[in-house]
């Protein structure tokens, strides 16, 4: 192994990059990852461990004169409940464009926001939703009828009472 | 003591005699240490007036008289800062009252309106000066626009003027949410699905599982997912201190690189088109007494020293009394507005119950008709297209034909009228299809929603006004015509699709000539 006999460096052939560079650019890189860093633990705040949102699941009683096909709407939830031969079912009336709530009507539902319609079964027909209306689940328990607004079901889906 | 300095005392008179002569020239005292450089009489003291205030020294000591002229800006720019520091005091005035809490925020209001000293009238020149702002932003963007004041050295400011105007539309966004009104809640049920919508693409592509931006984004806008309070106190930070702090800023960097840049845009010959100065100061009255020491650090021509710069007027008083009277104006235009019109506040708040039409306010109602197309492509990606599109075009049209001009550069005003009837007519003919024939959901229910987030009107739109500015780009050999043209096509279309919203449309959505056809419910 032969070792070239170095030269010392002069001020006129610096080298590469001199070791007070080096020091400098750590410290500049240490104190940008420090505040990448501190960005990152800032930006986890605005989302909560947990989310206030209320109980999305409800009891409804359908009225006994409830004709088949004609739409319940309870109170304070979004989503029309209906009785026919098949059972009972629910769907909701969140339009799937941008959340406005639909209007059921004689021929299905109509967004008031951007024109959207739906048939009964809750396809889009017009407008520019892009996808159908979700039916929600609905179960028996104990004689009473639950409505989960956060469950969504296939289309059809009808409960026998 | 030694008897010296006794002696000392007794020539400049007694301690309590300077004490009361200090005491009485205090105020002439206090305002040289506040206002150094004495009354700007002459060329130097009005440099000092400028260069010596932390608030005038943004504006450079001397303006070209060609800045100085009506016509090069209208005073837009300007009027958008005043209407911002009307919004400013007036909306600080309204946080005394209004309480950001579901609950109450509506009840504050409504004390803001009856109850509160001057609190209606506060509330409406707050809210007719956002307005004024939003119209004078986009008026100063044309202007800088159309006399292609964009060009080099001023690329980076016309992106911030771009930043300027979403920073703008942000505030007026979120300011009309805070009453918790009928308005307040849809628009913030619609704004939050609006940047949900990148769902409409992950949905399709069955993806959304994994990869979910839109849901994300959804739910740091709201804090929750639903509507609550947590999404009205996220919003009246964002309208009170975060969007503020974030246009100051912006407004800051924008101001100074105007004066950094040269000053406003001009044509090169613009000195010998204004002819010699007649009824201002003279040019240069004092020799500068100053050496040019910083001439080591300039890059460029050597300054010349000696002689005063050519076409300029000291900034005080020209400019200022200038900004001053735009200011006043803008105060009179708002305070006017308020008196004739109050600030709308509709029926509470109802999660169950949208308004039929629920109508955004008018600057967004063109975005809602392009939304009513297609949610993502309507709120998110052509809005993005067209903010690309503009901040690009500083950096494709690197002509120098027309600069600091009114409609210069290669076609001038007769492209421009042209750009105007091709905007018009292509967004006139769309919607009249739209409206008389439906779109692909109405022929083929079935069809998968990527080919209507992809071909619709608005894309439709957006794609003849490009295939159109490229054309002027053939046609007039120049990327400037080209860039006329497609800023000129994408006013028209904002301007026809905010008039259909805010006339034309009525429940549902649907086309109506007149809202007296509206349907009674």
């Amino acid at each position: 192994m032969s070792e070239e006999p170095k030269t010392p460096r002069s001020r006129l052939e610096p080298e590469p990059v001199s070791r007070r560079d080096v020091l400098g650019l750590m410290s500049l890189w240490a104190a940008a990852s420090a505040m990448f860093f501190a960005l990152v633990g800032m930006l986890r705040l605005p989302k909560a461990a947990v989310l206030s949102s209320p109980s999305k699941r409800f009891r409804v009683s359908l009225p006994q004169t409830l004709a088949a096909g004609e739409a319940f709407t309870p109170v304070g939830r979004n989503v029309a409940v209906y009785r026919d031969e098949q059972g009972v079912y629910a769907i909701s009336r969140v339009c799937t464009h941008l959340g406005c709530i639909v209007k059921p009507t004689a021929e299905g539902f109509e967004c008031p926001c951007h024109g959207s319609r739906y048939d009964r079964d809750g396809v889009v027909t017009k407008g520019p939703a892009p996808r159908p209306l979700e039916w929600l689940a609905v179960k028996e328990q104990g004689g009473a009828l639950y409505v989960d607004e956060g469950a969504s079901v296939a289309a059809g889906t009808k409960v026998k009472v | 003591m030694s008897v010296g300095t006794e002696e000392k005392i007794e020539q400049r008179g007694s301690a309590l005699h300077e004490f009361w002569q200090n005491l009485k020239s205090t105020p002439k005292s206090f305002l040289d240490t506040a206002f150094r450089g004495g009354a700007p009489k002459t060329d130097r003291t009005r440099s000092t007036f400028v260069f010596g205030n932390v608030f005038f020294h943004l504006h450079s000591v001397r303006t070209h008289r060609w800045s100085l002229r009506w016509t090069t800006t209208w005073g837009l720019g300007i009027a958008t800062f005043a209407a911002f520091l009307i919004t400013l005091i007036t909306g600080v005035l309204l946080m005394f009252y209004y309480k950001p809490s579901p609950d109450v925020a509506y009840q504050s209001i409504k004390d803001i309106h009856f109850v509160v000293p001057t609190g209606r009238f506060m509330r409406n020149i707050h809210r007719w000066a956002g307005n004024v702002m939003v119209i004078t932003v986009l008026l100063h963007m044309a202007r800088a626009f159309y006399t292609a004041a964009y060009r080099k050295p001023r690329q980076f400011n016309w992106l911030m003027g771009m930043a300027l105007l979403v920073v703008t539309l942000g505030l007026s966004f979120t300011g009309y949410l805070l009453p918790w009104d009928q308005l307040a809640y849809w628009a913030i049920t619609i704004g939050a699905n609006i940047a949900a919508s990148p769902q409409e693409i992950t949905n399709a592509l069955g993806i959304t599982q994994h990869f979910d931006p839109g849901g994300m984004q959804r739910l740091i806008l709201l804090g929750s997912d639903t509507v609550g309070p947590e999404a009205l106190i996220r919003f009246y930070l964002l309208h009170v201190m975060i969007l503020p702090l974030v246009l100051a800023l912006i407004v800051a960097v924008h101001f100074w690189r105007v004066r950094k840049d040269g000053g406003l845009a001009r044509p090169a010959d613009a000195d010998r088109r204004l002819g010699p100065a007649k009824g201002t100061y003279p040019i240069f009255t004092e020799q500068p007494k100053k050496t040019y020491q910083l001439a080591a650090i300039v890059r460029g021509r050597t300054p010349a020293v000696g002689n005063g710069p050519e076409g300029t007027v000291p900034s005080m008083p020209h400019l200022f009394y200038g900004e001053l009277a735009v200011l006043m104006l803008t105060v009179l235009i708002c305070v006017a507005l308020a008196l004739i019109a109050n600030a709308p506040l509709k029926e509470l708040a109802n999660p169950g119950v949208p308004e039929n039409p629920a109508k955004a306010p008018w600057y967004f109602l063109g975005l809602q008709e392009l939304v009513s197309f297609s949610a993502f492509m309507g709120g998110i990606g052509i809005p993005t297209i067209v903010l690309l599109g503009l901040g690009l075009i500083p950096y494709l049209d690197r002509e120098t034909a027309g600069t600091g001009e009114w409609f210069g550069g290669p076609g001038g005003k007769k492209l421009a009228w042209r750009s105007v009837w091709f905007g018009l007519i292509s967004v006139l003919a769309i919607e009249s299809f739209v409206i008389r024939f439906g779109w692909l959901r109405e022929w083929f229910p079935h069809i998968p929603q990527l080919v209507i987030t992809a071909i619709n009107p608005g894309t439709l739109l957006t794609l003849a006004y490009g295939a159109y500015s490229v054309w002027c780009v053939k046609k007039y050999n120049s990327t400037r015509a080209g860039a006329m043209a497609l800023f000129t096509c994408f006013l028209c279309g904002f301007v026809v699709l905010t008039v259909i919203g805010t006339y034309f449309r009525g429940p549902n959505w649907v086309f109506y000539w007149s809202p007296a056809d509206w349907p009674g419910h």
